[in-house]
């Protein structure tokens, strides 16, 4: 049974507000509704990013638990020692208490810097659940490319003018590769509130590793009114950009199918970062992220009924 | 915040990383002031569906017994997600 809004609400939250996130932040909601599922106490730990620089500015903390930041390559491995510390006093029985390990990364520390490290703790099969809070770019140096930046993005490293448009190269597939691992993994979207919840109960509860890549529209570098956050998070499901799915045993399932399909220009249009591609020039442009979006998403309706099969 | 205790504590007993012995101080930490407007409630039109306490980044929606009953002012940013995602258009953002 997922918990209620009001059950929720009921709790206090586990990461505290005072936080230095901008105002309309996605990854706070990402973060808040992640943890708030865990019915037990958690112990954090961040990559380098957005979120760890502005949750830990000595000598405050926001987060309502045990925290530890090491460095950005490796939030994955910091996070498999605690949790394998943990089991090794268990065991010795100088524990008793029960947690659940979360760590997050941003796409800058789990697409590219961190991949690696999270790699290895997956595979070595640690309980524990790693969260990518995906802004698509570097956003905490201030908007730098970053493996997750989608073809066509303005970012600070990926320019705009008479030879380029924005970022030349696709975003790379972490949630496929993550997939790839077995383990319980699944994206989500903070729009989506009951289905991250959902998907938040279900890595706890799994015995091995988790990981849910979810979005996190970022005003700042994304270029949009901080009152969209959400908005543009629902935007991104609603055009297939960013589908709702889970893959438990190898075997994916959609969890949000839309009714309509919406072009992908509906999400990108009101993006300050994709102002360049509505130009002329640009429309081969256009017509290459639709066609990037409309083959994930048929590549993923038949990976599930590939699944459903035997 | 708790005033922590340091005393007869020497420089080489302290922990090569930086440590904060408890958690959350930060919500001692205002960041209301960045606001340029504010959130006001109509409870005649909340119909208390929460999705503003959900979808809040700062936890400034305060609820009581499953009821919204304000926000904290010390700590809203004023991003106005709120006000744009609430489905009965209970929330209004006016200037400070
Ligand atoms: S979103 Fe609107 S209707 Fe729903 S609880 Fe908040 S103020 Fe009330
Ligand atoms: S304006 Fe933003 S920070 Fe303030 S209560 Fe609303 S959602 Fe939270």
């Amino acid at each position: 049974m997922v918990a209620t809004l009001k059950e929720l609400a009921a709790k206090e939250d586990k990461l505290s507000p005072g936080h230095r996130l901008c105002a309309g932040c996605g990854a706070s909601v990402v973060a808040r509704m992640i943890l708030n599922a865990s019915t037990l106490p958690v112990v954090v730990a961040s990559a380098t990013g957005c979120m760890e620089v502005s949750t830990t500015i000595f000598p405050y903390t926001s987060w309502r638990s045990s925290f530890i930041h090491n460095a950005f390559e490796n939030s994955g491995a910091t996070m498999s020692g605690v949790e394998a510390a943990y089991r090794a006093l268990k065991r010795k029985g100088k524990m008793k208490d029960e947690f659940n390990f979360v760590a997050f990364g941003g796409d800058g520390g789990t697409f590219d810097i961190g991949l690696q490290s999270l790699s290895g703790a997956f595979e070595r099969g640690h309980r524990m659940l790693y969260v990518c809070y995906d802004n698509e770019a570097y956003m905490n140096t201030g908007i730098q490319r970053s493996g997750a930046t989608p073809m066509g993005a303005w970012t600070t490293t990926s320019e705009v003018g008479k030879k380029q448009a924005g970022k030349i190269q696709h975003r790379k597939d972490l949630t496929g590769i993550m997939a790839a691992h077995g383990g319980y993994v699944a994206q989500a979207s903070p729009s989506n509130w009951r289905d991250l919840v959902k998907k938040a109960e279900k890595a706890f509860a799994f015995d091995g590793p988790s990981f849910i890549n979810v979005l996190a529209p970022c005003p700042r570098g994304w270029r949009f009114p901080s009152e969209q956050t959400i908005e543009f998070a629902r935007l991104a499901v609603e055009t297939c950009y960013w589908p709702l799915f889970e893959v438990e045993g190898g075997k994916y399932k959609i969890n949000v199918k839309p009714k309509t399909k919406k072009p992908v220009t509906e999400w990108l249009k009101p993006q300050g970062r994709f102002k360049h591609l509505f130009k002329d020039v640009n429309a081969d442009k256009l017509d290459e992220l639709q066609k990037f979006v409309d083959d994930q998403w048929d590549r993923l309706l038949a990976l599930e009924s590939a699944c459903r099969l035997d | 915040m708790t005033k922590w205790n340091y005393k007869g504590i020497k420089a080489k007993d302290l922990p090569k990383g930086a440590v904060i012995p408890e958690g959350g101080t930060a919500a001692d930490y205002e960041t209301g002031g960045w606001r340029t407007k504010h959130p006001v409630l109509d409870k005649e039109k909340c119909i208390n569906c929460l999705f503003c306490y959900a979808f809040c980044p700062d936890s400034s929606v305060i609820v009581e017994n499953g009821k919204v009953v304000g926000f904290d002012l010390k700590h809203c940013k004023g991003c106005g997600i709120c006000a744009f995602e609430c489905p009965k258009d209970a929330i209004n953002m006016e200037d400070e």
